[in-house]
C-alpha cells in the first residue's frame, strides 16, 4: 500500500498535559528557551516526522477559558512562536517547522513576510498553522476590543490567509533580474499590486519579500472553515507499554491537575495507535507529556508505522510542500 | 595615563537605496540566508558590537512604479535576526521597527522573544515612519499626523516596556517537587492606557534576558534629540563628519542631565560609509567609481525628479540641467520618498542652485548627482580610516560607528581583517567580547536589576 500518512507533532511547553512539567525528565526550568525547543524538534527529526507546530497564544495559559486564573502549579508563558521557528530553522534539518498564529490578531502583511523569511532560512521547510482567537481577553492583549462571533472571525480568517498567499504570490519568481546593461535590479512587471478589498482587511502589497522557495508555504489548521490547505486532526496521546500502563499514568496526572481537552484522546500502545491511526491521512499528535509520549511516539509508534508502509524511510529532497503531495503553484499573477 | 575611550562597532546590511552597488560582479544575493549569515559571522569575527537591520515596508516607488534601479526586496526584521542567532554567539542583533505599523504587545513579544532565543541580543532601532505607500499595507493604513508620530513612538515604547518588566526576574520557579511553577498567581499582569495605546491584561513572556533590548533611536530633530536623551541606549545618526559630529554629540549629551542621566548611558553611533584601498591613492580612485555606479544615469534622473517634482524623461542624464522649473508641493511623484518630500518648500530655491553650480563647473546631471548624492564618510587607506575612526571617538565626534559597506555579503571583510586590528592595536576596541549580552558589548546597565 502507498503511504499517505501524514504526521505532524505538536510541541507545547511540557506536553500537552498541565501536570506533565513535574513529570520525571522533563526539564521544567527550560522551556522557554531555544535550547529545549531545539532538542524536542531534532528529536522529531531523527525520526523523520513530517513536521512540528509550535504553540502559541496571545494569553497565557488558564483553566478557565474565559479568562486567566491564579493557579501557580502549571507551565505559565509563551515564547512568540515565529519568532521561535526562525531561531530553530538553522538548527534543525529536513523537519517542517509550522508556528501557530493568528488570524484574528496579526497583520497579514507581517505574516506573510515572516514566513517566507523562515522559508529562505529553512530551504522551504516552514508551514503555517493558523486559526482563529475567539477569547475577548486575549484580544485585549492586542486591543482589540469588541470581538465579532467566531463566524466572523472564522470569515476574517479566510481573508487574512488570502491576503498572505496573495502577498507570497506578489512576486514572480524571476522577477529579479540583474540587468546591469538596463540597471534593472527587477523586472517590475513581475511585481504585482494584490489590491485586496475585503471586509477586515484592504491591503494594496505587493510584499517587500521575494516570493518564497516553497511559492506558496502550505497552510495547516485544526479547523475545516478557514481555507486552510491541510486540515489536521488532532489526537492528544499517552503511549505507554501496555494499555492499562497508559490509562494509569493518566489517571495520575488528572489527579495532580484535571485535564478535559476538546481533541480526542488516545491512551495506550504504540501498536493500538498505529492500528487507531489506519484510514488518516493528515493527524497531529499533541503527546500528553514531553519527553515520555515525544520519545514514544519517535522510537515507537514510528517504527511500527514504518513496518506497516505507514512512514517515510528518508526526507528527500524536496520541500516540506511537495512532501505532502502538494504541487509547487506558479504565481497567480504570472502571465 | 588615561584609558582610551572605546570605540562601538556595528554592521549594517546593505540596504534597498544605490548606497548599495549591486552590479558589482562581486554583489551577492539580499535574500538568501548565506549573505546574511556572512556578514553576521565576519562582524562577529571581527568582535563588533551589533548587526543592524534597516526596515521598509513597502517597495520604494516612483513615477507611479516599484523603484527597480537600486536592490529591491528583503527578509522580515525579527524573523532573519533570529535565525542569525542560531549561527552567531555574542554579536548584538538590531531591527529597525517601526512604531507606526507594528503594535506594542506584538512587538514586544517578538523583540522580547529574540532577546531570549539569542542570550540577550536583542536591540531596536525605533522610528515613526509615516507614509501613505506603506500603510496601505495595512489594516489600519496610514492615520498618524505628523505631531502624532513622537506620541506614537513614547507610547509605544513605554508600553513595550511596561510588558518586559511586568514579569519579575524570579518569576519561573519550576520547581516539580512542591509542584510552584509561578512564584505568584499574577506574573505578567499590566495595563497601559495612552492617546495611541489602550492594552491590558497579562504578558505571555518572561522578562528578557537583558530587561529591556537596547534602544536605540535614529531621528534628527529636536524632539527626537530630547526623546533619545529620555529613553534610549544609542542614537542613529547622519552627523558622520567631524565638526558635525562634535556639536551633535555635544548637544545630544548636554540634555541628559535633565533626565538624571550620564554622559555614557547614551551612545552616539553615526551611520557611515567607507571605502579601502591598498593606499590613499588607491581608495579615492575606487572611490570615485563607486559614485558613479552608485548613480548610475537612471538613477540621476530619479533624484532629479524628486527634486523637481515631475517628468524629466525628454532629459539626457549626461547633458544640462532641465530648463524646465519644478513643481512646488508635497511630492506626488515619490510619495513614500524621504528625499523627495524633503526639498518641499524649497523646490525652486534649491533648483536654481544646482543649476548655477552644474553651468559654473560645466557638469552633466549626472555629474551633479554624483557629487551631491553619493559621498563615502571614509576613504583611505586601512591605516588611514583607523585613524580618522579614532580620532572621532577620542575627539568627542560619537561613541562609535554603524558601518554600512557597498557590497553584500563581502563589504566588511576588508574591514574585520585590517582596519579592526589597527584598532585594536591602538588600544581603542576590544579583541574579545568580555560580556554575553549586548548591554554588555555596549557598556550599559541593566535595567531594573535583581
Amino acid at each position: 500500500m502507498t503511504n499517505n500518512l501524514h504526521v505532524a507533532l505538536g510541541l507545547t511547553g511540557a506536553g500537552w498535559h498541565p501536570a506533565a512539567w513535574r513529570e520525571p525528565g522533563a526539564r521544567p526550568g527550560e522551556l522557554l528557551t531555544a535550547g529545549w525547543w531545539i532538542d524536542q524538534v531534532r528529536e522529531a527529526s531523527d525520526a523523520l516526522i513530517d513536521l512540528v507546530t509550535i504553540e502559541d497564544s496571545l494569553a497565557l495559559q488558564s483553566s478557565d477559558p474565559d479568562g486567566p486564573d491564579d493557579r501557580t502549579d502549571a507551565v505559565r508563558g509563551y515564547l512568540d512562536a515565529i519568532v521561535l521557528a526562525a531561531r530553530i530553522a538553522p538548527a534543525t534539518t529536513g523537519i517542517g517547522i509550522a508556528p501557530v498564529v493568528s488570524t484574528t490578531l496579526t497583520e497579514p502583511f507581517h505574516v506573510s513576510t515572516q514566513i517566507a523569511t523562515i522559508d529562505y532560512v529553512s530551504r522551504g521547510r516552514v508551514a503555517w498553522f493558523a486559526r482563529i482567537s475567539p477569547s475577548h481577553w486575549e484580544a485585549a492583549h492586542a486591543g482589540r476590543r469588541g470581538l465579532p462571533s467566531p463566524e466572523v472571525l472564522r470569515a476574517e480568517a479566510r481573508e487574512h490567509i488570502e491576503v498572505v498567499r496573495r502577498l507570497w504570490d506578489s512576486w514572480e519568481d524571476d522577477a529579479e533580474i540583474r540587468d546591469v546593461e538596463r540597471h534593472r535590479f527587477v523586472d517590475r512587471s513581475k511585481l504585482h499590486h494584490i489590491d485586496f478589498e475585503g471586509d477586515r482587511f484592504r491591503i494594496r502589497g505587493p510584499s517587500i519579500t521575494p516570493r518564497p522557495p516553497q511559492g506558496q508555504p502550505p497552510v495547516f489548521a485544526g479547523d475545516d472553515r478557514i481555507g486552510a490547505d491541510v486540515v489536521l486532526r488532532d489526537l492528544v496521546v499517552f503511549l505507554d507499554a501496555s494499555a492499562a500502563a497508559a490509562a494509569e499514568r493518566r489517571a495520575r496526572l488528572d489527579a495532580l491537575h484535571p485535564f478535559a481537552p476538546a481533541a480526542e484522546v488516545f491512551a495506550g500502545t504504540a501498536a493500538q495507535l498505529a492500528d487507531r491511526l489506519e484510514g488518516e491521512r493528515f493527524v497531529r499528535l499533541l503527546p500528553a507529556a514531553i519527553p515520555h509520549d515525544l520519545q514514544a511516539i519517535t522510537r515507537e509508534l514510528v517504527p511500527e508505522l514504518r513496518a506497516r508502509g505507514r512512514a517515510r524511510t528518508s526526507y528527500g529532497e524536496g520541500s516540506l510542500r511537495e512532501r505532502l503531495g502538494l504541487a509547487r503553484p506558479a504565481s497567480r499573477y504570472a502571465a | 595615563m588615561t584609558a582610551k575611550r572605546q570605540i562601538h562597532l556595528a554592521a549594517h546590511f546593505p540596504g534597498v537605496n544605490n548606497t548599495t552597488v549591486w552590479s558589482d560582479p562581486a554583489s551577492g544575493s539580499h535574500i538568501e540566508f548565506e549573505s546574511f549569515v556572512h556578514l553576521a559571522q565576519t562582524a562577529e569575527r571581527a568582535k563588533f558590537d551589533f548587526f543592524f537591520l534597516a526596515e521598509g515596508l513597502s517597495l520604494r516607488e516612483h513615477a507611479g512604479h516599484v523603484h527597480d534601479l537600486d536592490v529591491v526586496g528583503r527578509p522580515e526584521s525579527f524573523t532573519i535576526l533570529a535565525a542569525l542567532a542560531a549561527v552567531t554567539e555574542r554579536i548584538g542583533l538590531a531591527a529597525t521597527l517601526t512604531a507606526t505599523y507594528h503594535e506594542p504587545y506584538e512587538l514586544a513579544r517578538a523583540l522580547g522573544t529574540l532577546d531570549h532565543v539569542s542570550g540577550g541580543r536583542a536591540a531596536w532601532n525605533l522610528v515613526t515612519s509615516m507614509d501613505a505607500v506603506s500603510g496601505a499595507n495595512f489594516s489600519r493604513g496610514a492615520y498618524l499626523e505628523y505631531g502624532d508620530r513622537y506620541v506614537r513612538g513614547g507610547e509605544m515604547l513605554e508600553s513595550a516596556t511596561r510588558l518586559w518588566h511586568s514579569w519579575g526576574p524570579d518569576d519561573v520557579i519550576a520547581d516539580p517537587a512542591t509542584g510552584r511553577f509561578l512564584a505568584r498567581p499574577d506574573a505578567g499582569a499590566f495595563a497601559y492606557a495612552g492617546e495611541q495605546v489602550d492594552i491590558e491584561g497579562r504578558f505571555t513572556l518572561p522578562r528578557p534576558p537583558q530587561g529591556r533590548p537596547v534602544i536605540i533611536q535614529a531621528g534628527d530633530s529636536d524632539a527626537g534629540r530630547e526623546f533619545a536623551a529620555e529613553h534610549a541606549d544609542g542614537i542613529f545618526t547622519r552627523h558622520g563628519d567631524l565638526e558635525g559630529g562634535r556639536a551633535f554629540f555635544a548637544d545630544t549629551k548636554r540634555r541628559l542631565a535633565k533626565y538624571g542621566r550620564e554622559h555614557d548611558e547614551l551612545l552616539i553611533l553615526p551611520g557611515v560609509t567607507f571605502v579601502l584601498g591598498d593606499t590613499d591613492e588607491d581608495a579615492q580612485e575606487q572611490a570615485a567609481w563607486v559614485r558613479r555606479e552608485q548613480v548610475s544615469g537612471p538613477t540621476a534622473m530619479v533624484f532629479l525628479e524628486q527634486l523637481w517634482n515631475r517628468d524629466l524623461s525628454a532629459y539626457d542624464p549626461d547633458g544640462p540641467m532641465p530648463d524646465i522649473d519644478p513643481i512646488e508641493g508635497e511630492s506626488t511623484i515619490a510619495p513614500g520618498s524621504i528625499p523627495a518630500r524633503g526639498f518641499t518648500g524649497r523646490r525652486q530655491a534649491t533648483a536654481d542652485e544646482w543649476r548655477a553650480e552644474a553651468e559654473a563647473e560645466g557638469l552633466s546631471i549626472r555629474d551633479l548627482m554624483v557629487r551631491r548624492a553619493a559621498r563615502q564618510t571614509f576613504v583611505g587607506s586601512a591605516r588611514t580610516i583607523a585613524d580618522q575612526l579614532d580620532e572621532h571617538v577620542q575627539t568627542l565626534a560619537c561613541d562609535g560607528f554603524i558601518l554600512v559597506p557597498h557590497i553584500t555579503p563581502d563589504g566588511m571583510d576588508r574591514f574585520a581583517d585590517e582596519v579592526v586590528p589597527l584598532l585594536q592595536e591602538r588600544g581603542s576596541f576590544r579583541t574579545e567580547y568580555e560580556g554575553t549580552t549586548l548591554r554588555e558589548h555596549l557598556g550599559l546597565a541593566q535595567p531594573w536589576p535583581g
